[in-house]
């Protein structure tokens, strides 16, 4: 099967630091995938290349779109990548604090519409559909991540793990073919990372959405993974299966110190 | 207590910073020192009451605030008559009428005071566009408006266009005059996009003060022609009131458009630009596209009102587009609410209209503006009608929406 995702020897400098060091990963659909590793593995500078923040500077980037055609994204402006088929959430969470819930995710609706100045000021039946499509849409969606209690208050007054969710929503309606969390169950108390866990899964199964995440809770993503890839100073350490993974000597030695003394 | 306490300190401190001006007065023709002790107590007395008062006034609104927190807010007394449309409505009917019978009633000069508020409502809505929704700090707006004037001034000198033809061509200029300044700024941010315009403003004003071939200098262009009505020649009066009415027609399509346009999907991307850059983008949103349509619109706006302008004053000079114009436009936005239509119509009415009714007190005037900015921005940092979102309402099959935000 054809990967969504095929990252092949991507490399991404700094002046003179190298924080991801020619990594391969690839992600087939209806597959979880862990990215795991210590602080500065270079995850996230990982994930801010694939979304088109920064432009690696060597390696390739091939994406499955929505469409089924496989395209090199390198250099891709990132509301360009979210347009082909991948939606992201952020590590500190990014909301847009001062609109409403809905709002947020109505935003999320903007590359699957079209409407721009003419349509907004005279406002015609095509316009008036659409909108009436982005809130019953938007709507739909909170109701599946079980947020529709709030649809009225603003964002920044939700509870931590109503944001993580609501990003999570905002994301899911851009009708992304890969959805990429960055640490989404960072701050998590273990009810929160359990529902968080079942949504998830939801995601994958009902949607048919394929799920890339970065985590530091080894029991969620040794629970939910496919497959888990480990990074560490930039580069890849290991890839396999969970079990492989909670086996693999280098792998412990990154987490534990060799001594076992960290 | 402690607050007398706090009290008397202020009123000591008061009484011996103000000790040099209001207590000793020189004579120097006599040689005499004259020491006026009545004024020390009047400023103790007035400072120890003005700081209870002040220290009244933050703890209710602290105590609102805490409410706000528990999700208890009360809107205060202004917000509700303005966004709550069971009061709104009669009151916006009543406005409409005393605007639509105003140069029946009033003076000539008092029509020109008003045409002058309402080219700033429009001014203040365009500029609405780019902080309030866009939230693009925008320091140089008055050169799109210099943009307009000119293109009306200099089209009409040299090609003899009429009013009518020049009205779309100006706001045309000024959105690619937008466009223009749009490209360079696009990668800037907050007080880095600020000294940029405001930058650009002064440009635009140098250019057009010192190129004399291109704009004929400070002496400006006179004899430019009222607006026509069908080519009927206007007497003065009647001419005033034409373009009056014209202003309010402005004005209306003005409310009108911005208030579409603020609750759109194009709308939503400002504001979600405005919130949050990255998120921004992470969701679709072509920056580039988005930042430039706001530039792009909110120039526009201060286009028909230059043209407005230059065709009612009939002589335009590069004086009129100073710093200050972009200051006070900007102060009409941030006074009435970022982001909210009727908040900016009235700060504009107010900041336009009292200065000029208040000419007995012309000496205090900037006294009391700036007093009254700080005051606002203490008591009232979210405007006097702070931006509400919008409600929407839904049933399980049938969606629909309620409440209007304005």
């Amino acid at each position: 099967m054809q990967p969504i995702l095929d990252v092949q020897r991507m490399t991404m400098d700094f002046g003179g630091l190298r924080a991801v060091d020619s990594v391969d990963l690839q992600v087939h659909p209806d597959e979880i995938v862990a990215l795991i590793g210590p602080n500065g593995a270079g995850k996230t500078t990982f994930f801010n290349c694939i979304t088109g923040i920064y432009v690696p500077t060597a390696g390739d980037i091939y994406v499955l779109t929505r469409n089924k055609e496989k395209k090199r994204i390198n250099g891709y402006k990132p509301n360009k990548v979210t347009e082909l088929g991948m939606a992201r959430t952020f590590q500190n969470i990014r909301l847009f604090p001062n609109m409403t819930v809905l709002e947020n995710v109505m935003i999320g609706r903007h590359p699957r519409t079209r409407s721009w100045i003419l349509g907004a000021i005279f406002r015609p039946k095509s316009t008036r559909q659409e909108e009436q499509e982005i809130i019953d849409y938007s709507y739909h969606l909170l109701q599946k991540v079980g947020l529709e209690k709030y649809v009225n208050e603003l964002a920044m007054n939700l509870p931590y793990g109503a944001q993580r969710r609501l990003e999570i929503a905002r994301a899911m309606a851009t009708e992304p073919v890969l959805l990429l969390l960055d640490e989404p169950a960072a701050g998590m108390n273990p009810q929160e990372t359990a529902e968080l866990k079942e949504l998830i899964q939801q995601i994958r199964d009902e949607e048919k959405i394929a799920i890339l995440l970065i985590e530091h809770d080894m029991k969620l993503v040794m629970n939910i993974s496919d497959v888990v890839y480990v990074m560490e100073y930039g580069r890849l350490l290991a890839r396999g299966t969970p079990e492989e993974i909670k086996e693999n000597p280098q792998v412990i030695k990154a987490y534990l110190g060799e001594d076992h003394d960290a | 207590m402690s607050g007398l306490k706090k009290s008397l300190l202020v009123s000591i401190w008061f009484m011996f910073l103000t000790f040099p001006i209001m207590v000793v007065k020189v004579d120097i023709i006599e040689k005499t020192v004259q020491w006026r002790w009545k004024n020390l107590i009047l400023v103790g007395l007035g400072s120890f009451f003005l700081s209870f008062l002040w220290r009244y006034l933050l703890e209710k609104k602290e105590k609102g605030a805490k409410k706000k927190e528990m999700g208890q807010a009360e809107m205060g007394l202004i917000q509700k008559i303005f966004t709550v449309p069971r009061y709104s409505r009669p009151i916006y009917l009543l406005f409409l009428i005393f605007i639509l019978v105003f140069p029946f009633i009033f003076s000539t000069y008092q029509t020109n005071i008003m045409i002058s508020a309402l080219i700033y409502v429009l001014l203040g809505l365009g500029l609405n566009i780019v902080v309030g929704l866009a939230g693009l700090l925008d320091l140089g707006y008055v050169a799109f408006y210099a943009v307009g004037a000119y293109s009306y001034a200099l089209l009409n000198y040299h090609y003899g266009l009429g009013f009518w033809t020049v009205l779309p061509i100006g706001g045309f200029l000024a959105a690619i005059f937008g466009i223009l300044l749009g490209f360079p700024v696009l990668r800037l941010r907050g007080d880095y996009l600020a000294i940029v315009t405001l930058g650009f403003g002064e440009i635009i004003r140098l250019v057009l003060e010192n190129w004399d071939e291109f704009s004929f200098g400070p002496s400006g262009i006179a004899n430019i022609p009222r607006p026509g009505l069908f080519g009927i020649e206007l007497d003065v009066q009647t001419a005033t009131t034409y373009i009056y009415y014209l202003m309010v027609i402005m004005a209306l399509i003005t409310i009108f458009v911005v208030n579409r346009l603020q609750n759109s999907r194009l709308g939503r991307a400002w504001l979600a630009l405005r919130e949050d850059e990255i998120a921004c983008q992470a969701m679709g949103i072509d920056k580039i596209k988005t930042k430039l349509t706001a530039f792009a619109l909110g120039a526009t706006w201060a286009g028909f009102g230059g043209v407005i302008f230059a065709a009612k004053t009939t002589f335009i000079n590069p004086a009129s587009f100073t710093f200050l114009e972009s200051a006070i436009i900007l102060s009409i936005v941030v006074l009435g609410g970022m982001g909210s239509i009727v908040g900016v119509v009235l700060a504009a009415l107010i900041m336009i209209l009292l200065p000029e009714y208040l000419r007995a007190f012309s000496e205090y005037r900037m006294l009391i503006f700036g007093a009254s900015m700080v005051l606002m921005m203490v008591f009232r940092p979210q405007g006097l009608i702070a931006n509400v979102r919008r409600k929407y309402l839904y049933n399980a099959v049938q969606s629909r929406k309620t409440g209007e935000s304005r």
